[in-house]
């Protein structure tokens, strides 16, 4: 038994039924009481759905408990069959059927279905969650499909390359994007332009929008890119054992990726890609982050929690592309767990591995970052220490389906990515000056762009003289390399501030409290955690105003 | 109204009671036989009133005890979590639990010295019942019971079923609300107890208002704190403010407490009625209410004219969702002119609906249960203006084109007494004014 207050994953059936509402002309029946039709709303309010989840739940009671609960299941299945004329069934049960053992997809077995293909799923309630049962019924309806069309064991694998004995362009299929994925329907968008731009075509995207028969198209392509490990890794490595089929694993996201993705396509492909200079046209990160304009983002500290996927692609990016500090990465799927700690390891970090957000939540505010990229339950801790946030991945709530084309592979995702995540940078910092300090004379709009010049903040500082000092050269103070621009870009939340201090043996004087109020409550906490660093180090227990200068003097050689 | 205080012989607390002779709703004979529907229902569980409740008392903690279904639909249904931790959770059972390795009521032992550890604050534990922690028989009561003695003094251990298989998501409360009566001490001194969550702002102008009528005490079920509950006894007039609430009124009634016979405070006249039923339980002259009541009346009426124009001559549907369909049938259709096509209920209690049906025109189709697509099947058919219905179905019929409303909004929304009518009324007229505002290709 374990207390959870909120969950990152659903249940497995809810992966199950992400994988039913992507495609087109699958059904489920899922054995369930009536308030699992709570799912429903996932898909029509969060992916704002024009249509219903196709699944008939039997929405058993308990006074059916006693009775014929299997007949129900037979019932809902002849109606489903009848209503719905789905080209493949899926069968299934939650948690609470899972407990009455009716097993709905051996009474399903014995049906007469009219020849509809059925797949039995069983996915354990207690041990599993949602991505994993994603990726099962994914992987267990393409088996179900492609089992007529198995290779005899000891057959030759089909070669990547015979796109040109046959005279033909090469053609992928793309696996994984599906609703309730974090912007898998522009991703699909963007990798299929990109592919089509390489001269390479696209045999079946699934299981977004796919029908059964496609599936069984799968075999005819030359190899599968597994854009979501999430959800098609199991079907990845199922049909690279049994078909052969080769695969591309590099996940696009970001310039680099996106670059090795096509390097990985091209050598599988044997397909001479001229690649010399395409990040440059393509993209506009590569250019926008070495623009002085971006050095405000060096070292920026940022902690990272998503699904694995983007996680890691979130952690090469921001310490490889735009020059961040990784400062914390982690993830809830603990399938991909491993892929997630080698990242961390190259980071120099450990990786947090867990699906309970309250320590996520610690981590983060121990972690002091200024800028969060995670789900949105990441999103919801930051607000509460005040940190700004980017939103990366899985959970997601509305208003992270947006309207406009906004991928997050390819060429095109890296300029979502590089917006998206300066963005909040800035836009933290001046909302919380504008609301909450907007009649301080030293605050007004003017000053809040950093375009305003080196001279805008320290001039802006009040009159007294050390405040002005201690702005002006804060970032020093604070951390890192910068410029004295870093002073409207830094925003330290009083919660951070709120953790200095109390620690054993470290207190301050008074001098030290009134000279540390006249630096700009921005830059207070890092000031004031670098100060607390610096005395630990000397074993000084009494932080005077001395000491503080000290300590500037200190982080600004 | 005529009979404002019950009998209590007429309401025993075994099952749902039907009156034989229904009174005012001698029209029954006309009415459109009752469709009574046995097929998927789409409505939440019980659980999802926790949403609402944990708001209503802040001292109190809500634990479920069930699935990962659980937690997703409660997390779910609250939509927003803008709590840093929240008042309500879920021990989920784990596959560890289920075989036996683990004793389920030591792992629950733990997990709430745990939980009381971190939540000081907390002062009443209610342990809440889902269909798995149902299906394996994990007794809370008795884990309610034994965590109360290891908690004496400290924290009040309840227990009760939110699950699926029992409850519909507004019986949730129902539930809740029964397991505290038990606690309610004994007092015969007449007070009016209203019964059903309310907005804390509604509550309190209500309050007001009985207190102009000449009522003196008036008190709260559930209490904004849970650990001040109201006394029950012979001098209780109980004044139900939710119509979903079977189970409480029968366990009150037989702690002694008079049943006020009324239609619910929603709408201008339904309100009205409530709250000259509650006066007529107390010997208050009727000219007193109406000089307290009618100008409130009168100003009601206006506010409501407005959206009376959009919504008259409209046809309605409701899809059973939230218990309060009857309720806003009437109103929508005694006040805001709207023509009714089909009222669905989760189900149908005929007792403490007995005043809202005899207020529907005779010839109004009621249903009862669901069999969610025969029912889109008659909606598609009858091709209504306006339809309440849930979340889940609310952007998929907009998407058919039709204009609908989600109720769900209902239960958290101040829409109770005369002056929130206008209000009431605003949230079916707005999607029939968007409708009609967009010129959208
Ligand atoms: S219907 Fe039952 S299993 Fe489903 S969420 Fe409600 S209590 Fe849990
Ligand atoms: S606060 Fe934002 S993320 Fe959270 S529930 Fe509301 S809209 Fe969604």
């Amino acid at each position: 038994m374990e207390l959870t207050l909120w969950t990152y994953e659903g249940p497995p059936h809810v992966g199950a039924l992400r994988i039913a509402a992507s495609m087109e002309g699958v059904h489920y029946v899922l054995h369930a009481p009536q308030g699992d039709t709570y799912a429903d709303l996932l898909f029509t309010m969060i992916e704002r759905r024009d249509r219903r989840p196709p699944v008939t739940y039997t929405t058993f009671q308990a006074r059916d408990l006693g009775g014929d609960t299997a007949e129900l299941v037979k019932r809902s299945i002849t109606e489903a069959v009848a209503r719905f004329k789905p080209e493949a069934l899926l069968v299934g049960e939650s948690c609470t059927a899972e407990l009455i053992q009716d097993q709905p997809g051996a009474l399903a077995a014995g049906m007469d279905l009219g020849g509809v293909p059925m797949v039995s799923l069983d996915l354990p309630a207690y041990s599993k969650k949602e991505n994993w049962g994603a990726a099962e019924t994914f992987y267990q309806l393409v088996r179900v499909l492609l089992k007529d069309q198995l290779p005899a064991p000891g057959f030759t694998k089909p070669d990547p390359t015979r796109w040109r004995q046959e005279g033909r362009r090469p053609r992928v299929n793309l696996l994984g994007p599906s609703l309730l994925g974090f912007r898998c329907r522009d991703d699909v968008r963007e990798i299929t332009g990109l592919l089509a731009d390489h001269g390479i075509e696209v045999n079946v995207v699934a299981p977004l929008g796919a029908r059964p028969a496609d599936l069984q198209r799968l075999p005819q392509a030359d190899l599968n890119v597994c854009l979501y490990p999430e959800v098609a890794g199991p079907v990845c490595s199922w049909l690279e054992r049994s078909f052969g089929m080769a695969v591309v694993r590099t996940v696009p996201i970001g310039v680099g990726a996106t670059g090795d993705f096509l390097v990985e396509l091209g050598e599988k492909l044997a397909l001479e890609l001229s690649l010399v200079g395409e990040a440059d046209r393509r993209s506009r990160l590569p250019w926008y982050s070495r623009s002085v304009d971006s050095t405000y983002l060096t070292g920026k500290r940022v902690f990272i929690f998503a699904d694995a996927t983007h996680a890691i692609a979130a952690a090469r990016i921001a310490s490889q592309e735009l020059g961040f500090t990784v400062v914390g990465l982690g993830t809830y799927s603990r399938e991909q767990a491993r892929e997630v700690r080698a990242a961390a390891q190259a980071l120099g970090l450990e990786a947090l591995i867990s699906d309970d957000y309250l320590v996520v939540e610690k981590a983060m505010a121990e972690a002091a970052p200024e800028l969060v990229l995670g789900t949105q339950m990441e999103r919801h801790s930051a607000k509460r220490l005040g940190l700004p946030c980017a939103v990366i991945s899985s959970p997601l709530h509305v208003q992270d389906v947006p309207a406009r084309y906004s991928p997050q592979m390819g060429w095109e995702g890296a300029n979502v990515i590089f917006d998206s995540w300066v963005h909040p940078l800035m836009m933290g910092l001046e909302e919380h000056l504008i609301g909450m300090f907007r009649h301080d004379f030293e605050f007004v709009d003017g000053h809040l762009s950093h375009l305003e010049g080196a001279s805008g903040p320290a001039a802006a500082a009040p009159a007294n003289g050390i405040a002005s000092t201690a702005a002006g050269n804060h970032s020093r103070l604070a951390d890192g390399p910068g410029t004295s621009q870093d002073t409207e870009l830094v925003f330290t939340a009083g919660s951070v501030q709120a953790g200095g201090g109390q620690e054993l043996g470290l207190n301050w004087s008074a001098s030290g409290e009134a000279e540390l109020s006249r630096i700009p409550f921005f830059v207070r906490g890092k000031v004031r955690r670098n100060t607390e660093a610096y005395a630990r180090d000397r074993g000084v227990n009494t932080i005077t105003e001395e000491v503080l200068y000290d300590a500037k003097a200190h982080f600004s050689r | 109204m005529a009979q404002p205080v019950a009998s209590v012989a007429a309401l025993s607390s075994d099952g749902i009671a039907v009156p034989s002779a229904n009174p005012g709703a001698a029209s029954s004979l006309e009415r459109p036989d009752l469709i009574q529907q046995n097929g998927q229902r789409e409505v939440f569980c019980g659980l999802t009133s926790i949403v609402w409740l944990h708001r209503r008392m802040p001292d109190a903690f809500f634990l479920v005890v069930g699935s990962r279904t659980c937690a997703h639909l409660v997390q779910s249904a609250a939509g927003v979590m803008i709590f840093a931790e929240p008042r309500f959770g879920t021990a989920i059972l784990g596959e560890r639990d289920l075989a036996g390795l683990a004793d389920a009521n030591e792992e629950l032992d733990r997990l709430v010295r745990d939980l009381l550890e971190r939540r000081p604050e907390i002062r009443t534990l209610f342990l809440v019942g889902s269909c798995p922690s149902e299906v394996i028989k994990l007794d809370l009561a008795k884990a309610a019971e034994r965590l109360s003695r290891q908690h004496t003094g400290r924290v009040m251990v309840l227990n009760y079923s939110g699950s699926g298989i029992e409850t519909t998501f507004t019986q949730g409360e129902d539930n809740a609300l029964l397991s505290m009566v038990p606690l309610m001490p004994r007092s015969d001194e007449d007070q009016l107890l209203l019964v059903g969550t309310l907005a804390d702002g509604v509550e309190e102008r209500l309050t007001s208002l009985f207190q102009r009528l000449g009522i003196g005490l008036i008190r709260s079920l559930p209490p904004r704190s849970s650990t001040e509950l109201p006394p029950v006894g012979k001098g209780t007039r109980m004044l139900l403010c939710q119509p979903f609430l079977s189970g409480t009124a029968r366990a009150l009634v037989d702690r002694g407490a008079q049943f006020v016979r009324s239609p619910y405070p929603l709408g201008v006249e339904g309100s009205r009625a409530w709250m000259a039923a509650a006066a007529a339980a107390f010997g208050i002259d009727p000219a007193t209410v109406a000089a307290v009541l009618d100008p409130l009346v009168e100003r009601g009426r206006r506010a409501l004219a407005p959206h009376r124009e959009v919504l008259a001559g409209k046809r309605l549907f409701l899809l059973p969702d939230s218990q309060l369909e009857l309720s806003l049938a009437r109103f929508l259709q005694q006040e805001c002119g709207m023509e009714l096509v089909e009222v669905g209920t989760p189900y149908l209690d005929r007792l403490l609906m007995a005043e809202e049906l005899a207020l529907l025109p005779p010839a109004t189709q009621l249903s009862e249960g669901q069999d969610v697509e025969r029912q889109l099947d008659r909606l598609r058919a009858a091709r209504p203006d306006l339809v309440v219905c849930g979340m889940g179905l609310a952007n998929p019929l907009e998407a058919e084109g039709f204009v609908t409303k989600w109720s769900i909004e209902l239960v958290f929304s101040p829409i109770h007494g005369i002056d929130q009518a206008g209000d009431l009324a605003e949230l079916f007229s707005r999607p029939l004014r968007r409708r009609a505002l967009l010129q959208l290709p």
